[in-house]
């Protein structure tokens, strides 16, 4: 039976260091596991977030051996060290241990204005061949771990940039509203100017840390960019616009079609009024 | 350690929801268009709730594939899913709302997997006649549980993240008016007033050691409206999945869709047999194939062959597997196997299967478009638990209503796949639109008595305050083993007085653990506060388990092997009466004689006709 040292920062926002804990290693086990054995057995109070277990709800992401995994996807086997170092995720504030503020990505979810449909077939419902729908449904296998939002440089490293900067995780939503065959909004605009899609750099990070294999740079984000660059820039397409039969819902109309106001919650009114200003200014 | 109010921080609202999964999502959305103030408690972060792991499909007659398909065949099949022991009522509402529900997902931004003819494809799944569940590869849930925050963030909810409720108050005349809680990251309390409450907390696994349910699933709800005084029925009857993964150890219990028995695999045991065939029981005999070459040709023509019995009830697979495990018929690691890689191409595999592929691959090492599956049965769904009205969700305490896994009747004594995420949407609305009338219906202000927030706020504080008391980890692992051992898919009457015992015991022990750390996102404190709901739901489902004396839907009794008609008519009803734990026999609502009639003429294969 061979042993493990599991090397984890604790700490909360005032500071922190790391602790050294030895256990033996069990076959099978993912890193979760052994945090889980970490908590029933040498540090009760150590903190973690985790729901699911499978992979399928992104509540544990943390920095495993400096990678931004999910702790219940990443088999101890697969990592070559006999000391194993976990640390919270570096974009976000300290809560506690690995445990991180992630509110950012909810206030930055209600900048979004919603999908928002046009007219179904006579018979009340809508179609969609399936063809049409399979890049979207991509996206929509987004399970909000926020590892992408936690690898991204551009807030990881420049914590100002969160003002105005969405994220992976968001232009992947937005790119999913875009390709939606229903969606009638155009949301361009509000992407090049307040959402910083020009701030991206396409260095694919993202796509590297993504659980869920969702090809983010390559089939949300540069394709979302051309949209913005085209709509922007390009006269051609700009005259076609004019002259296209179909004319798609403004944001500001999208919010108004919306049965309310995209409004914050007690958590997050704080830093979304913050962005908001920040964002017109 | 007492409490006084000056440490606790109060919230108002029309309506209070109590959970954010499918259930309490759909409430909240339905409150909220209303124009009433409405907030959502999460235990986890919004969008992680345990909606998020179902798979499979959202069940509902939109006829799409099979257009013979009607409400009248999916309640019937609801109800002989259920060993006829569901509300009459909530089945047939389910099954009537279901196909609107679904659509107004669509409607809402839910991008279901197609039909050539650009509708939404519906799949095969155990206990209903035709393919009927609307789905996303197996991540249905995930695009249920997204669809519904984006429509709950655009109607501006207000989403109160990581808290744990602790209690329902009440006040001076007994109407539920407020909840208290506390926040995780800070482990500050927090008293929330409402005019009316919705609890829609899910189900109850975490009492079992094999689940498929995540560490949220302690019964939080049961346990606050069973201490509130409401009626809870049918607690006995808990479902074990069939499939969940065997190994490695550490994902025993990780849930395997019936998908994968919908979109073709076999169940196979150790000498390769299809043992599913040796298990049909009579009242499926009639629509269940007889030899391997109809079950294999019903997958692509329903009309000429009938159903696989790979796809019987889940009650029915899970005791089947159980008995070929006990012959020695078994797996290496005490399952049997799942085969789907000889049957369909890798490529449909990985196309409809995606993250079972992934989940297997990551995982246990295996690639199953190559190799068998290995599975067992898993702790999955609560069928009991809150009494309801079918109509307005409202529970026996006025101002307290319930929907979703937290709510009893719905299922009777077995779910069917696909019936949990119908049973969201369709009594999540309901419950909505319930307590808005109710809270609409209010004159004068709401008063929940202080002293019940504050005294539930100072026993939440007790573990700090003693010293060398146990650990409540250890608590929860032999309230697992326990659970495991003497409630499990097979009860007799001698396991279940144990259980009682070691119940009480665990009782006794949980009532003086320790706690060291402070109050800040203390997992450890997190874990005793949930401790108290486990232990109260795994009494119920012990207490209610020793007393139905037959083997019924996900109830069986090893020493009454066989359905009596008598508990057939009966709800076994728990309830709080003057301080005592009650457990009676109550008459099921009276089903009418024309959906009576449907029962009647069982032609396998033929369709109630429609004339709604």
């Amino acid at each position: 039976m061979t042993e493990v040292t599991m090397n984890i920062w604790r700490g909360d926002s005032s500071g922190g260091s790391f602790y050294e804990y030895k256990l033996e290693r069990v076959e099978g086990e993912v890193v979760l596991d052994v945090v889980h054995r970490i908590q029933a057995t040498l540090a009760p109070d150590l903190a973690c977030r985790w729901n699911c277990k499978a992979g399928k709800c992104g509540s544990c992401s943390a920095e495993i051996d400096g990678k931004p995994s999910l702790m219940c996807m990443t088999r101890m086997d697969t990592l070559p060290n006999d000391k194993i170092t976990i640390t919270p995720m570096k974009t976000f504030p300290i809560i506690r241990d690995l445990v991180t503020d992630v509110s950012f990505n909810y206030v930055m979810a209600r900048q979004i204005p919603p999908f928002t449909p046009g007219d179904p077939e006579p018979d009340g419902t809508y179609r969609m061949q399936q063809i049409d729908i399979d890049r979207a449904q991509e996206f929509h296998k987004c399970i909000e771990c926020f590892l992408c939002q936690d690898v991204c440089h551009v807030i990881r490293d420049h914590e100002v940039n969160k003002l105005y900067y969405a994220g992976p995780r968001f232009f992947v939503k937005l790119a999913s509203l875009d390709m939606h065959p229903l969606d009638t909004v155009d949301r361009r605009e509000l992407i090049r100017q307040h959402l910083g899609l020009g701030f991206c750099n396409i260095t694919k990070c993202c796509t590297e840390v993504c659980p869920e294999h969702i090809k983010i740079t390559d089939n949300a984000i540069i394709p979302l960019k051309e949209r913005v660059v085209d709509s922007s820039y390009d006269p051609i397409a700009w005259l076609g616009r004019k002259i296209r039969r179909k004319v798609k819902y403004t944001v500001e109309q999208a919010y108004a079609l919306a049965p309310a106001q995209v409004a914050p919650t007690a958590l997050d009114r704080v830093s979304a009024t913050a962005i908001d200003d920040e964002g017109k200014s | 350690m007492d409490v006084n109010t000056k440490d606790i921080s109060t919230q108002s609202f029309d309506v209070l929801v109590i959970g954010a999964g499918g259930a309490g999502l759909r409430a909240a959305i339905e409150s909220r268009s209303r124009g009433l103030g409405t907030a959502v408690i999460c235990k986890s972060l919004y969008g992680k709730a345990h909606t998020v792991m179902a798979e499979g499909g959202v069940a509902a007659a939109l006829g799409n594939v099979y257009s013979e398909d009607n409400w009248k065949v999916h309640f019937r099949d609801t109800v002989r899913g259920g060993k006829m022991l569901n509300n009459w009522r909530m089945a047939q509402l389910h099954a009537q709302e279901a196909p609107d529900r679904v659509l107004e997902l669509e409607a809402w931004g839910a991008l279901f997997d197609r039909t050539d003819d650009g509708r939404i494809l519906q799949r095969d799944f155990g206990g209903h006649r035709y393919a009927r569940l609307a789905h996303v590869g197996d991540r249905t849930g995930l695009e249920m549980i997204r669809t519904l925050q984006d429509k709950a963030t655009s109607v501006g909810i207000e989403v109160f993240m990581e808290h744990k409720i602790l209690r329902i108050l009440t006040d001076a005349n007994g109407n539920a008016c407020g909840a208290l809680g506390y926040t995780r990251p800070s482990g500050q309390f927090v008293l929330f007033k409402a005019k009316a409450i919705v609890l829609a907390t899910g189900g109850i696994g975490r009492s079992w050691k094999y689940t498929s349910n995540s560490w949220e699933s302690t019964g939080d709800g049961h346990a606050l409206a069973f201490s509130a005084g409401a009626d809870m029925i049918d607690m006995e009857c808990v479902q074990f999945h069939p499939t969940g993964m065997v190994w490695p150890l550490s994902v025993r219990g990780l849930l395997v869709t019936e998908g994968v028995r919908g979109d073709g695999g076999a169940l196979l045991n150790s000498e390769n047999q299809r043992f599913m065939f040796n298990y049909i029981p009579e009242m499926f005999r009639a629509e269940t194939a007889e030899t391997e070459e109809e079950a294999d040709r019903w997958y692509d023509d329903h009309a000429s062959a009938r159903r696989t019995p790979d796809l019987l009830p889940r009650d029915e697979v899970a005791r089947a597997i159980n008995a070929e495990v006990k012959a020695g018929r078994g797996s290496p690691h005490g399952g049997v196997f799942l085969d789907i890689a000889s049957r369909r191409t890798p490529e449909y595999i990985k196309r409809r299967l995606p993250s079972m592929y992934s989940q297997f691959l990551e995982l246990a090492g295996v690639d199953i478009t190559r190799e068998p599956m290995e599975v067992g049965p898993t702790c999955h769904y609560m069928m009991g638990g809150v009494r309801v009205d079918a109509d307005t969700a409202a529970t026996t305490v006025p101002g307290l209503f319930a929907a979703g896994e937290v709510a009893g009747g719905m299922h009777g004594a077995n779910r069917l796949g696909g019936n949990s995420l119908s049973d969201l949407i369709v009594f999540g609305r309901r419950a909505g639109i319930g307590a808005a009338d109710y809270a609409e219906g209010l004159t004068g202000t709401v008063e929940p008595e202080v002293s019940q927030a504050t005294e539930a706020a100072s026993e939440a504080l007790s573990p700090f305050s003693r010293e060398g008391g146990e650990s409540p980890y250890r608590i929860h692992a032999d309230l697992q083993e326990c659970m495991q051992t003497l409630v499990g898919i097979i009860r007799t009457e001698t396991e279940l007085i144990q259980a009682l015992d070691e119940i009480s015991k665990l009782k006794d022990r949980a009532s003086k653990v320790s706690v060291q750390g402070g109050r800040e996102y203390n997992p450890a404190w997190n874990l005793a506060t949930d401790l108290p709901s486990m232990l109260a739901v795994s009494e119920m489902v012990a207490r209610g388990a020793l007393d139905r004396k037959e083997s019924r839907g996900g109830h069986t009794r090893d020493d009454y092997p066989s359905p009596d008609p008598e508990f057939a008519k009966v709800n076994l009803v728990q309830r709080l009466q003057d301080g005592k734990h009650t457990v009676q026999p109550e008459p099921l609502p009276e089903m009418p004689d024309e959906l009576k009639a449907l029962f009647e003429d069982d032609h396998a294969g033929q369709a109630p006709k429609e004339d709604h």
